[in-house]
Parts: structure tokens; C-alpha cells; sequence
């Protein structure tokens, strides 16, 4: 099981490590140590990663560190300098383009296109035709409520709408696999809860999407897996659960008492903010601690435990450089929002 | 299985380049910029009277200033050495004077059929002693040369004449040096008409792809279809829509010309019902025109797509189009100066070249009757411009392709930035 820090995963591992009702799923994508340089700068440094059928898979990591340049490189329009990539079976993946859906990070349409032809347009590149195209562009446009900017130039329509519109043509041919790169950058909170929703959708219907993020709330809200991406490399491919399991739950206690002989049965790793006493759950688990502390007369006012976080997790498995190169990420996404 | 499923699941290069041809047609042709391009030969006529003194600079030079001689041996000797006296002080307003080979080995040699079956290349022909010259050619050829012919003769008979002789003219209808000649200007035309028109139009293919850049449509097109589908594609759209533009300067031309053609002839000299006819007729020089045309754009603008792959930015797209431009300039200018150099090495080079290459070929079709070497010159250029198109859409994959865009020194994206169709 690829389940390790290093990442690195032998063929014919289970696809996400701790969920063994997916072992023998079909692998939608699967790729091995791929290598990208660009003008000798390395990018991308030994990727594997392997996404079932029907899964909504997550590539999480900070701008930069090689997310658009590995996904470009599992849809074929880039070719990677060394490692295998297969979609669906196929070592080249644009051979079977009509069954991918791409939405670029760098969001573009005709200006002065229509929607409606915009997305026919996007269809017809995946060999849908013309008319059947419009069809159902019409169909998908009154479904997300935007009916009445079919015949409306892109120019014309606000940012949201303009890139509802490109999602729906990445989507219009019904394909099978899903690629989105950065998906809810530029929308506001209301349509990224409508992209969620979407993509919830399309794996309802045995759609298998894959969309690299810096946010992680996003891949943790809708992931069955997550490939971590830092500085080219891959520290962790496998599933959410698993990469959260990776810390100890951590347990939040407060008591009345401040002072008695209670306080040797903490872990050693306890620490005091205020009020409250903040440490590993033990291996051992709870019910031994709170005897101890009973007998002790440490007078509980309250007691949780929580487990670990995806942020927690990737701060463990990536870094903390990693983790605030993220933070910042997020934060100027934020601050565009808001702008 | 999914693999067979979906075995041929991908548009064909030719589908594919159909879609995109399309699309890029209806926007063009129904576009702003399609109004403003259809003025766009305003500025090739004004740059085209420009270049004109250019043209009949060449023109000047490319009439013939040989004059056959066909006097007696010791007449001809008294010329030639007449000729050396008077050629430092009057260089180039003397013509070039050549003894005629066959007036000395045919007994009963014609001067005026000797020019009116076009052997030799000699803008006249002077015949008779040197007390009673006689020069035989065409009237523009014995009205240009009678001045200095008579210096000449002059010359020849005495070291200080007191008076010229008087020279006596005999007319033919034409000779094989005024058909060349003639000839000439038709190539000329052809050959500025597909320069102004290929450089008009090859432009609208790099706006055409600075447009896609700046519309950020390129890496959708790149991920669905092949790369040299998208350029093929672009580059026939934009081949049918200089089709329809020609078509539209075409007719305007003619209803002009059918209005007020008297008049336009007078204000500029040029009446292009007198172009002499083209060595391989009207009809094939006709349908030859249009497949340069067609190569020389092709060429031109899978050349500008290639521009377009190697650079990252719109910018460095325009910075690399400008050499490009300069080039295709010199291109013109050498397959304009080998129009007087039939067959000979310099030639060779601008019909093998290929951007030169049509505008050669065009040029020898004006002067020259085979045809034979039309097919092979377009299959050569056709090649061609599958070799750059493939040329240039590998190198987009492997340069343009190489950045996520979202780099931590990058600005911030800018979602449907400014750029309009």
C-alpha cells in the first residue's frame, strides 16, 4: 500500500490505501515516476499517482509546486521527459480525448461568442456536433439558472457566469474523466458551493474528476483521495482518511483544579493554554486517563478529542514551508474575492 | 473494456482542423476587424507607389541596351572601337553594341526577320555601311537608340564628325528582346500584387493567434485536438477569409474600373488591359496565381505560427514577427532581381527557398511556357509548409506548455482579461 511519507507506490498497489472496497476498482489514471524539466529546471520530480474510476481526486499543494504541469502532463498535452502515464488504459491520452473534459487554470472564452456557440464550440472539439451541441448547451445553461445568457456574447456576461459557461463546455460532450485545474479560483463563496455541488454530481453519475487546489477545504469537503504536491515531488498520495490518520487525535481538557498529584497522568507531551490542557490521544487510549484523573479529583468541565484535520495532516506530511506557502496562496485568493 | 471502447475516440488532424477552421472563419468574417482589413489595400497602394520607382529602377535595367551589329567586319571593328572612345564619358546612355554572329556566316541574312523570329536578344539591330546606317527594331527601340546610334556611326567614320549621320529606320513589329521585356512588367505586377497581398493578409494570421493567446483559448485547443490541426486549421481559415477579401477587392476593382477604367489609366499611367501576355497564357497564369498566392500566405503564415509557438507572451510574438517581416521584404526583392536572370544560380536559390519560391515561379510563368516545373515547385512548397506547421506545433508543445501560470512570482491571474475578439 502506498500508504508511506515517501510516497512512491509499486504497481499493483491498492489505489487508496485503508479503503479496501476501492482495491479493485479500474484505475481511471495512473501514472508512474513522471518526470518533467523545463530548460533544466526540474518542475516535476518523480509523480506517481493512481485515481479510480468514479473518484473525486484531489491534487493539493501551494502555487508553484507542479500541480497544472502534472496535469497537463496526465492529459497529453505535455509529454513527460520520464515515467508512464496512463488514462483509461492509454498511453496517449489525447487519443481518447472525447471522453476527457479539461478546464484550464488560465480561464479563456471567445469574447465575442455567444454562450451557447462558446459551448458548442468546446463540444465540437470533442467531436460532438454542432447541433446536438447546442441542444444541449440549452439543456445545461437552464439547469444552472442561465437560460437567458444563451444568446449573450461572453463579453457581456459577469466573471461567474462567464466561467459557469466554460465549465459547462468542458462538460457538454458527457465525458467520462474530468480535469480541473484550480476549479474555484476567481468565485465568489456561493458559486464555489455550486461547483461543489457540481462535482458532486458528476461522481453521483460514475464520473471520475480529478482538480488540483491550494485550498484545502475544498479537497478535504469533497475528496476520496489527495496527491500531495510540494516542490515538484509527491510526499503523499492515498486517501483523506488515511492522511489524517497519519497525527494522533488530539485531546482538549479543562478542569477546575489547577494543582494535584492528577496532573503526572497527562502525556508528557501535554501543554497549558489557558485554561485548557492540549495533548496527543494517548495509545491507550481515553478511558484510563479520565479514571486517573476522577481518582485524582482533577474536576472535568469539559473534555474532546479531535481528530487531525487534511491542514494538520499536510503540515506533517509537507512541511511547514509548504503549509504557509498554501496559507498565503488561499489568502490572496481570498483577498481577490473580496476585490 | 474502456481501451476498446474508445479506440478511435478523437477527432481526426482533418476534423479537428475543420472545427477550428470554422470557427475562426464565421469570427473573422463577421468581425469588426474584418471591415478595417478589407481597407487594409489602401496602404499597400500607397507603399506600392512608393515601391514603384524601385520597379522601374529594375525595369530600366532590364530592358536590353545590346545593339546587333550587321555592318561589314571592318565597320563593325570602327563601331566597337568608337564605342570604347565614347564610353568613359557617356557610360550607360550608350548601348552595348554586339557584333550579329550570323550576319557574317548567313549569306542572305535579314535583319528584320532575323528580330521578327526573335533570335538573339538585341534591341535593335544596326545594319547598312557607315555612310548609310540603317537601323531596323521596334519603334520604342529605334526611337530610344537612333540618338546614340548616330553618335556611334559618326564616331566611327570620323574622330570629330562635323555632322551625325542621318540613320535610317526600318520598323518590325516586335523582336524577341521587346516580348522579354514586355514580359518583364507582367512579372513584375504579379509578382507586387502577390507581395502586397500576402503581406496584408499573412498579418491577419498573427493577430489571429496574439487574439488566442490573449484570449487564453490556445491550452483548451491544445488539450482536445492536436496541435497541427489547430494550425492547419487557422491557417486555411484565414486562407478563406483572404479568398473572400480578395474577392471583394476584386469586384470593387473591376466596377471601379468598369465605371471610370479611361480615366484611371490617364491619372496613373498603368492600364493593366495592355500587360503583355504571359508566356503561359491568361488562364493557366491565372490559376497558377492563386495557388502561389495560396502557398506564398501558407508559407508566410505557418511561418508566423511558429513565431507564435516559440514566444510566451504577445509581446515577444510581435518583437519575433518583426525580423520575420524584415525577411520576407528581402525575399521579395531577391525573386524581383532574378526575374532578369532566368536560369541562372541565383535564381535556382529563390525558387528552392520556399518563401521565395512562389514569388519566383510566379515570375517565370510570366516569361517562361514550361509548366512541368510549376507542379514540382508546388508539391516542394506544399511540403513545406507541412514541415513548418509540424515544426512549429512541436515546438509549442514543448515551450509555450511549460508554465501553470499560477507560479508564486506571477501576478495573479486575470480571469477573461481585457482582450476582445
Amino acid at each position: 500500500m502506498m500508504d508511506t511519507v515517501t510516497g512512491h507506490m509499486a504497481v499493483g498497489d491498492p489505489i487508496l490505501p485503508g479503503n479496501h472496497e476501492h482495491a479493485a476498482r479500474p484505475l481511471a489514471i495512473e501514472a508512474r515516476g513522471l518526470v518533467k524539466r523545463f530548460d533544466g529546471t526540474l518542475a516535476v520530480d518523480g509523480i506517481d499517482i493512481s485515481v479510480p474510476e468514479g473518484a473525486i481526486y484531489g491534487i493539493l499543494g501551494p502555487n508553484g509546486a507542479g500541480k497544472t504541469t502534472t496535469l497537463r502532463m496526465l492529459l497529453g498535452i505535455i509529454d513527460p521527459d520520464e515515467g508512464v502515464r496512463r488514462v483509461f488504459g492509454h498511453d496517449r491520452p489525447q487519443e481518447i480525448a472525447r471522453i476527457i473534459g479539461y478546464l484550464p487554470e488560465e480561464r479563456g472564452l471567445y469574447p465575442a461568442m455567444k454562450a451557447i456557440e462558446a459551448i458548442a464550440f468546446m463540444g465540437a472539439l470533442r467531436g460532438l456536433p454542432l447541433p446536438e451541441g447546442r441542444r444541449r448547451g440549452r439543456e445545461l445553461l437552464e439547469r444552472h439558472d442561465l437560460g437567458h445568457a444563451a444568446e449573450r456574447q461572453i463579453r457581456q456576461l459577469s466573471k461567474g457566469m462567464a466561467q459557469t459557461v466554460q465549465l459547462l463546455g468542458t462538460l457538454i460532450h458527457q465525458p467520462r474523466l474530468v480535469v480541473l485545474d484550480e476549479p474555484f479560483s476567481g468565485l465568489d463563496a456561493i458559486n464555489q458551493g455550486k461547483l461543489e455541488r457540481m462535482i458532486r454530481e458528476l461522481a453521483d453519475d460514475g464520473v471520475t474528476v480529478i482538480f488540483s487546489t491550494h485550498v484545502i477545504h475544498h479537497a478535504e469537503r469533497l475528496c476520496e483521495g489527495v496527491a500531495i504536491i510540494a516542490g515538484g515531488k509527491v510526499p503523499y498520495a492515498g486517501s483523506v482518511e488515511t492522511a489524517r490518520d497519519r497525527i494522533p487525535a488530539q485531546v482538549r481538557l479543562e478542569t477546575r483544579a489547577r494543582e494535584g498529584a492528577w496532573l503526572d497522568a497527562l502525556p508528557s507531551q501535554a501543554r497549558r493554554e489557558g485554561d485548557f490542557f492540549h495533548f496527543p490521544l494517548p495509545e491507550s487510549g481515553i478511558e484510563p486517563l479520565l479514571r486517573q484523573l476522577i481518582e485524582g479529583n482533577a474536576g472535568i468541565l469539559s473534555l474532546s478529542i479531535e481528530r487531525a484535520g487534511l491542514h494538520d495532516a499536510f503540515v506533517h506530511i509537507a512541511g511547514e514551508a509548504a503549509a504557509r506557502a498554501l496559507a498565503e496562496d488561499s489568502a490572496a485568493d481570498l483577498a481577490g474575492e473580496r476585490r | 473494456m474502456i481501451q476498446q471502447t474508445h479506440a478511435r475516440s478523437r477527432l481526426s488532424r482533418l476534423q479537428a482542423a475543420w472545427v477550428v477552421a470554422r470557427r475562426d472563419f464565421v469570427a473573422v468574417l463577421f468581425s469588426r476587424a474584418f471591415f478595417f482589413f478589407l481597407l487594409g489595400p489602401l496602404f499597400p497602394v500607397i507603399v506600392g507607389g512608393l515601391a514603384g520607382g524601385i520597379g522601374g529602377q529594375v525595369q530600366r535595367e532590364s530592358v536590353s541596351h545590346e545593339i546587333g551589329l550587321a555592318m561589314s567586319g571592318a565597320d563593325n571593328q570602327a563601331l566597337l572601337a568608337a564605342q570604347d572612345r565614347l564610353r568613359p564619358q557617356l557610360g550607360r546612355n550608350l548601348p552595348m553594341l554586339a557584333p550579329v554572329e550570323a550576319a557574317q556566316s548567313e549569306p542572305d541574312f535579314d535583319s528584320r526577320t532575323f528580330l521578327e523570329q526573335k533570335r538573339g536578344n538585341y534591341a535593335a539591330i544596326l545594319g547598312g555601311t557607315l555612310d548609310a546606317p540603317e537601323l531596323v527594331g521596334t519603334r520604342g527601340q529605334v526611337v530610344r537608340w537612333q540618338g546614340p546610334v548616330a553618335l556611334l556611326v559618326g564616331n566611327a567614320a570620323d574622330a570629330q564628325p562635323e555632322a551625325l549621320p542621318q540613320i535610317r529606320a526600318q520598323l518590325v513589329s516586335t523582336s524577341a528582346a521587346t516580348v522579354r521585356t514586355d514580359r518583364i512588367r507582367t512579372a513584375q505586377a504579379a509578382q507586387m500584387m502577390l507581395f502586397l497581398l500576402t503581406m496584408l493578409l499573412a498579418g491577419m494570421v498573427l493577430s489571429n493567434l496574439v487574439e488566442e493567446k490573449a484570449n487564453k483559448i490556445i491550452e483548451i485547443l491544445a488539450a482536445a485536438i492536436p496541435m497541427d490541426a489547430v494550425f492547419l486549421g487557422k491557417l486555411f481559415a484565414m486562407l478563406a477569409v483572404s479568398i473572400v477579401g480578395i474577392a471583394v477587392w476584386g469586384l470593387a476593382g473591376y466596377g471601379l474600373w468598369s465605371l471610370s477604367g479611361g480615366a484611371i489609366a490617364d491619372a496613373t499611367g498603368f492600364n493593366p488591359s495592355n500587360l503583355p501576355a504571359p508566356a503561359v497564357g491568361w488562364p493557366i497564369f491565372a490559376l497558377l496565381s492563386v495557388l502561389y498566392f495560396a502557398m506564398a500566405y501558407l508559407l508566410l503564415g505557418a511561418l508566423f505560427l511558429t513565431i507564435g509557438a516559440m514566444a510566451a507572451t504577445v509581446r515577444e510574438v510581435q518583437t519575433l514577427s518583426m525580423p520575420v517581416t524584415m525577411m520576407q521584404l528581402m525575399v521579395f526583392f531577391l525573386a524581383a532581381y532574378v526575374i532578369t536572370q532566368p536560369g541562372s544560380t541565383l535564381e535556382m536559390v529563390a525558387i528552392v527557398f520556399p518563401l521565395s519560391s512562389p514569388f519566383a515561379m510566379l515570375a517565370r510563368a510570366a516569361m517562361q511556357e514550361t509548366l512541368w516545373v510549376h507542379a514540382a515547385a508546388l508539391a516542394w512548397q506544399a511540403l513545406m509548409v507541412l514541415l513548418i506547421v509540424k515544426g512549429g506545433s512541436t515546438l509549442f508543445r514543448k515551450r509555450v506548455m511549460k508554465s501553470g501560470g499560477a507560479g508564486r512570482d506571477k501576478p495573479r491571474r486575470r480571469l477573461f482579461g481585457a482582450a476582445r475578439a
